[in-house]
């Protein structure tokens, strides 16, 4: 417990409420110096709450120590360019490190710790949907300032936003711990600005979460306005929030950027790269162009709501659908962010399990990058339905079908991957099979939204929601776990349970493949996206009831991996060797790895995928040239 | 050469079975509920193409995928590698190029599809609607009509030139196949054109707030016999309506949405309910109580946040209206009928 207190963590959060009442107490204080009011409904007034998440989250990152560094450095003292570890087990990942392995583990912790509480979210309103009619999120309820339909509305909605950021963390977390490995780096380019995209994603989850206890918000992750510029003050912490897990999204990706383009392996070609590494870079590119618009447009209902600007107010000469446009500017490009990673582990690991080369490995790295760049230009197929100017739909629907030809491209490739192979499936493989299957049902489901005349009735419908469902379960959640599964000995040096592991697939899979499939059956009927409760009269219910059971099944499912991954930490049988007998550099040597990776720098001497050929090893070590320890 | 010809066969066969499912669960041949406009036609007819399609790509993915799981899988104890193939440039074109294809055939279809949607007939009758929280209002200009429930002629095109007053809505009916979003400060058209008489529900499909579930109106197709009847029956009313203050306050709450909000036979809904509140004695939420007469209610329309009835929320969510004396006269003697 001591141990706990003196971390980094523990300050950062005591710092986090310090500056939180810092903040809110000068806006209340000049409000009072004003004459203007000074409380309301949840204590503080809007202002009051803002700037002083605003401030909190700002403390948070001084209190920590990330910054410790660059403040030496401001004020003219030198700092070790190579910094000692000071914390051992688990303290390591409450502190502040800036070794990338532990920057990854401490993102994919906090990705989980988002997923338990999204997935719990979800539960929630699921079982309010088991039925027609409110069943306990009835009018009567009053939690947290707001009445059962409300609180059904806020829970929906933080499941959709927290569930994005616990992704865009999760892949970070992959990243950050398997590119530097894959590449043949010590480290990421700058692991100061690494820890910092990380320990700023922590305030950031806090005050996203915190819009729960005031008030809530009822928009959807979405936050259209005006709806959002009429919501209680939890809307605010949901745009803060957002706002600041943008910062993390955007410098962590600039950091993957440079590391993938200046940190490579002596012999490491473009075309040499591990196809992870492409995927990443491809992500990262999004990341850090696109992230800003959603910064943006949330930055300006903020302002909106707090200094009366009508950006968006039609009233004051605003326009409520130019906020779609800079949303989906984003957010369109962020569900390529979600799923390129994941596409990548797909493709990382398919070859080792398969025991042959990654069939077509230009074609996927090139599809990655081309998926990125289309996917840039699609964004207005969201608003089909918006007002906007009609001709504009059919551009977007061309550009948008396009899309499918750079993922088929994917799918053709993985197939012939696993032709003529020697396949094996433990865990992992089983994971990346179920991602290509459920990521083929979204890839299919996606044309119909595409050509508008259909979308007409699928929009804002179950359709859709099943659709994502599946893509970002395929393109993320399932590679995801793969990924886990894959380098968790890497990190511990012990594996995870493989019973459990396939009890965790076989129990998750199908119940999934019901729920989405269910939710594009009931969409189709007629049941709408976002209600709280739906029409007797649709004949849906005993749909209902079924998705709900196999939602529960999920939730299980991911349970006992919880355990089986929180178990194997300490339990888990040792496997400090090359377990899945892959080519790549990082199994080369034992597992967990030392600080700075390789013992010695390794060098590119063939092809990443060459299984079957003899002798045609991908890397191997070279001395490192005396006295110029460079990293 | 074997494994392809087995392949083959299998895809051949999932595709069939797959678009069998799909078209027994009714997702194939139309999209479920029953179409009732014309626009459906293009629509149901461009997703049966979509289906087959997807039918025949998921098989050509899916079955291969399986079919290697159980022909090329790693025997116990074997350690050997599987054939080294790095790729072949034909093949990749190839899969690229086809689906290409695919897309350029689709991006026409969906063309087409949504010219024959958006087609318009000038002769089309006009409708205005008003979507606000949590309720549609429709006006039937020509006949000075207000109405909560949208009654159209089967057969004949229809304009609905849309707005809301709040934030923004999005009127589907699902048996049209359409949705199109009503968005304040601007007017959204909606031309469909009924082709089956019934009863339908129009329902909100742009979450709205707290009770967008509920934001769903009656529309009501009927035969152009029937539909005139309805509207000389509606148009008589309102002319006699027109014409007594009581009347002329119905129209008035009717046309502002008033009972969205306020039901007039006691189920609370977002905000008080109309039954019988002349005269009754009543709580605010300061613990005061006060019995309702004319300069309150005519405080609570003008300035609804001056004071506010216990258990409901503050600020209040009511918008601030404008009426001039004569109209709240009529609003109130209307409100006063209401036991
Ligand atoms: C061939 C591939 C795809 C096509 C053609 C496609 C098309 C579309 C279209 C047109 C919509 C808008 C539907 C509507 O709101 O009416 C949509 C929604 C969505 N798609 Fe896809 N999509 C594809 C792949 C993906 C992928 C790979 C993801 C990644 C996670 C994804 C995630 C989403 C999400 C999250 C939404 C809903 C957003 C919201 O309204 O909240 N889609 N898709
Ligand atoms: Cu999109
Ligand atoms: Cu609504």
């Amino acid at each position: 417990m001591k141990k706990f207190f003196s971390s980094a963590l523990a300050r950062g959060l005591l710092w986090q409420v310090i500056g939180f009442f810092i903040g809110a107490g000068l806006v209340t204080g000049i409000r009072a110096l004003m004459g203007l009011t000074t409380t309301d409904t949840f204590f503080f007034t809007e202002p009051a709450w803002v700037l002083g998440a605003l401030f909190g989250a700002l403390s948070f990152l001084v209190g920590c120590g990330v910054m410790d560094d660059w403040i030496k450095w401001a004020r003219g003292i030198d700092t070790h360019d190579n910094h000692e570890e000071h914390w051992h087990g688990w303290e390591k990942y409450i502190n502040v490190s800036f070794d990338h392995k532990v920057i990854g583990i401490q993102y994919t912790m906090i990705a989980l710790l988002l997923i338990a509480i999204g997935g719990t979210f979800a539960m929630i309103f699921r079982t309010e949907l088991a039925a027609s009619q409110l069943q306990f999120l009835t009018t009567d309820l009053k939690l947290f300032g707001q009445n059962g339909p409300q609180l059904y509305n806020t829970l929906m909605s933080l499941h959709g936003i927290v569930m994005i950021i616990s992704i865009l963390l999760g892949i970070s977390g992959i990243i950050n711990y398997a590119v530097p490995l894959l590449i043949g780096a010590a480290d990421m380019s700058f692991p100061r600005l690494n820890a910092f995209s990380y320990w700023i994603a922590v305030p950031a989850a806090i005050t996203l979460v915190s819009s729960l206890f005031l008030g809530g918000f009822d928009t959807g992750w979405t936050g259209y306005p005006p709806l959002s510029a009429r919501a209680p003050v939890g809307m605010q912490m949901f745009f803060m929030g957002v706002f600041i897990a943008g910062w993390s999204s955007i410098l962590g990706a600039l950091n993957v950027v440079v590391t993938v383009l200046r940190m490579r392996a002596k012999g490491m070609t473009a075309f040499k790269m591990p196809i992870f590494v492409w995927a990443g870079l491809a992500t990262s590119i999004i990341a850090m162009t696109a992230t800003q618009f959603i910064g943006l447009a949330f930055q300006l209902v903020m302002f909106q709501r707090l200094l009366g600007m009508g950006f968006f107010d039609p009233t004051k000469g605003g326009n409520p659908v130019l906020f779609q446009h800079l949303f989906w500017f984003y957010s369109h490009p962020a569900v390529y962010v979600f799923i390129l990673p994941g596409l990548g582990v797909i493709s990382e690991l398919l070859p080792v399990f398969v025991r042959k080369p990654l069939y077509g490995y230009r074609w996927i790295a090139m599809s990655s990058i081309g998926i990125a760049l289309v996917g840039f230009v699609v964004w207005a197929h969201h608003m089909f339905t918006s007002s906007m100017n009609e001709y504009l739909r059919v551009p977007f629907m061309y550009s948008t079908l396009l899309v499918s030809v750079p993922t088929g491209v994917k799918f053709f490739s993985w197939v012939a991957t696993l032709w003529k192979g020697k396949i094996s499936t433990p865990t992992p493989m089983l994971f990346v099979l179920g991602a290509i299957v459920v990521f083929l049902m979204g890839g299919l489901s996606g044309p119909p939204h595409a050509t508008v005349s259909t979308d007409l009735h699928l929009h804002d419908t179950y359709f859709v929601v099943g659709h994502f469902h599946d893509t970002i379960f395929g393109g993320f959640v399932f590679p995801f776990f793969a990924a886990i599964y894959y380098w968790f000995p890497k990190a511990t040096g012990r594996r995870m349970n493989e019973f459990w592991g396939k009890v965790h697939f076989w129990l998750m899979t199908p119940s999934f493949f019901i729920l989405t499939f269910g939710m594009m059956y009931v969409g189709l009927l007629g049941m709408r996206r976002r209600i709280a409760d739906y029409d007797p009269a649709l004949g849906i219910d005993t749909a209902h009831l079924i998705l709900t059971i196999a939602g529960f099944a999920i939730f299980f499912s991911v349970l006992i991996f919880f355990i089986n991954f929180f178990y194997s930490i300490k339990n888990g049988e040792k496997a400090e060797g090359n377990l899945w007998n892959s080519r790549s550099p990082e199994w080369q040597v034992p597992s967990p790895m030392s600080l700075h990776n390789y013992p010695t720098p390794i060098e590119v001497i063939g092809e990443p995928y060459d299984y079957g050929l003899k002798d045609s090893p991908y890397t191997r070590f070279v001395e490192a040239p005396k006295g110029k320890g460079k990293h | 050469m074997q494994h392809f010809v087995i392949v083959g066969i299998l895809v051949i066969i999932t595709t069939i079975l797959t678009y069998l499912g799909l078209d027994v669960a009714g997702l194939a041949k139309q999209q479920h509920p029953i179409a009732a406009s014309a626009q459906s036609v293009s629509i149901d007819q461009l997703w049966q193409w979509e289906m087959i399609v997807i039918s025949f790509l998921f098989a050509v993915i899916f079955v291969p995928m399986m079919y290697s799981l159980v022909a090329f899988r790693q025997k116990k104890g074997e350690m050997k590698d599987g054939e080294h193939m790095e790729g072949n440039t034909s093949l990749e074109i190839a899969w690229t190029v086809i689906p290409l294809f695919l897309v350029v055939i689709f991006a026409y279809l969906g063309g087409w599809s949504l010219g024959e949607v958006r087609r318009v007939d000038p002769q089309a009758l006009v409708i205005n609607v008003k979507g606000q929280q949590f309720t549609w209002t429709f006006e039937y200009p020509e006949y000075g009509i207000i109405t909560n429930e949208l009654h159209l002629p089967a057969d004949r095109q229809v304009v609905l030139k849309m707005t809301s007053i709040d934030v923004i809505h999005s009127f589907w009916v699902p048996e049209f196949r359409i949705k199109q979003d009503v968005v304040p400060g601007r007017i959204t058209e909606y031309r469909v054109t009924p082709t089956l008489v019934g009863n339908y529900k129009v329902r909100c499909a742009e979450l709205c707030g707290t009770s967008h579930a509920y934001m769903e109106n009656a529309v009501i197709v009927n035969t152009q016999a029937d539909y005139d009847a309805w509207i000389a029956e509606q148009a008589e009313l309102a002319k006699l309506a027109a014409q007594t203050p009581e009347g002329q306050g119905r129209l008035l709450t009717v046309r502002n949405g008033c009972t969205g909000c306020h039901s007039l036979d006691g189920t609370p809904l977002t905000g008080p309910t109309w039954f019988n509140i002349f005269g009754k004695t009543e709580e605010m939420n300061d613990g005061s109580t006060l019995v309702i007469d004319e300069a309150y209610l005519i405080e609570s329309i003008l300035n609804p946040n001056a004071k506010i009835v216990a258990g409901f929320p503050s600020p209040s969510v009511m918008p601030a209206f404008v009426f001039s004396d004569e109209e709240l006269a009529n609003i109130i003697a209307y409100i006063k009928t209401l036991k």
